[in-house]
């Protein structure tokens, strides 16, 4: 019970930082997770990003695995709950506030002065992650293969999943 | 104008995100944009746009709080509680079903090893979202340093992201206030 709470408590304080989303949130995720409360360990946590690549459904879902692995299904509905809860109920009251305030600079300004840092927390999600998963060269080489494949053509993200899952299974990377 | 059709009811707001939720792999938010503004037109597309302006500046799951203000706006509570519940219910289970299978056969080694690929590859597909997001930055020789910084600190430095947030945010967007105000200025008087 007590653990809950704090699964619960824990997401919602992650959730009110999570500018740019849950993908932006990852190194914060494993910094408070792995790091500070040893829930899990590093190897898990990379497995369940995998995880929820792999899965279908918004990229929130990180957590709702981090959860499931911390306590059962139980934790799983409260470390998702935590992370969507407090924002939700900020947004429907903010929403007649913020369509208002269309185009006034302050708007715009917060807008734009909060992009570039989102920017730079997904660029660090990609960075950890690939820095935990990897285990030599080939390593590095299937991340900057996918980062090229990604940027420069339309492929479905689903065929680069399987792409990894098979250069993995075959004990290339 | 009949750009927008009939509201949704609040089962048409569950099954249309459930729709989004699952067909969504590596990300939903084009298929929410193609459910909202081409298939079922609850909103144009300068309407999806505004509000998913507000939805990627605040923070919280960007979807999830999408899906909350498309449903408050037709049915308020209900309708969030509804458009969110769609978006999450079946990939919760799906994810929950993996995490099961997980816990079963996630030691085998082989597991491991294609886990450890597919992860390899969700990095690549994480800073290829970042760069493309980077192209779209709006005043890029003020902003990009920022990236620069937030990347240093959160990724190399490790610093606690409230931190970062609350020292880098705050500096940024009263830079780029200022560049705004000055842009106003030279507008009006010339």
């Amino acid at each position: 019970m007590i653990l809950l709470l704090e699964l619960f408590l824990q997401f919602t304080l992650l959730a009110l930082v999570a500018f740019g989303g849950a993908s932006a949130l990852l190194p914060e995720i494993h910094r408070v997770v792995v790091d500070q409360h040893h829930w899990i360990n590093d190897a898990t946590f990379m497995q369940l990003f995998a995880i929820a690549q792999a899965a279908p459904g918004p990229n929130v879902l990180i957590v709702s695995l981090v959860g499931w692995e911390i306590a059962g299904v139980p934790g799983a509905v409260v470390a998702t709950l935590g992370m969507c809860l407090p924002m939700s109920l900020v947004i429907s009251l903010m929403m007649p506030v913020w369509n208002r305030m269309e185009g006034k600079t302050w708007q715009q300004a917060v807008q734009f002065g909060v992009a570039p840092l989102a920017v730079g927390l997904v660029l660090s999600s990609g960075f950890l992650i690939g820095q935990s998963s990897q285990q030599g060269g080939s390593g590095i080489a299937l991340v900057v293969l996918s980062t090229a494949l990604a940027r420069y053509t339309a492929l479905h993200p689903l065929w680069l999943i399987a792409l990894g899952g098979v250069c993995g299974g075959l004990g290339w990377v | 104008m009949t750009d927008v059709s009939t509201p949704p009811s609040l089962r048409q707001l569950f099954t249309g995100f459930s729709r989004v939720g699952l067909s969504g792999f590596g990300g939903v938010l084009p298929w929410a944009r193609r459910m909202l503004v081409e298939e079922e037109r609850w909103l144009s597309a300068q309407e999806f746009n505004t509000l998913l302006g507000m939805c990627q500046f605040l923070p919280g799951p960007n979807v999830v709080n999408l899906a909350v203000c498309v449903g408050s706006r037709y049915h308020g509570g209900k309708g969030a509680w509804s458009a969110a519940l769609g978006l999450m219910l079946g990939p919760f289970l799906i994810a929950m079903l993996l995490g099961l299978l997980y816990d079963l056969y996630g030691q085998l080694p082989q597991i491991q090893s294609v886990l450890r690929g597919v992860s390899l590859v969700g990095a690549g597909l994480l800073i290829a979202t970042g760069w493309k997001m980077a192209r779209n930055l709006k005043f890029p020789r003020i902003t990009l340093p920022f990236t620069l910084l937030g990347f240093i600190g959160v990724a190399i430095l490790r610093w606690p992201l409230p931190l970062v947030m609350l020292g880098l945010a705050s500096l940024c967007i009263a830079w780029i206030y200022r560049t705004l105000q000055a842009q106003a200025a030279r507008g009006e008087t010339s």
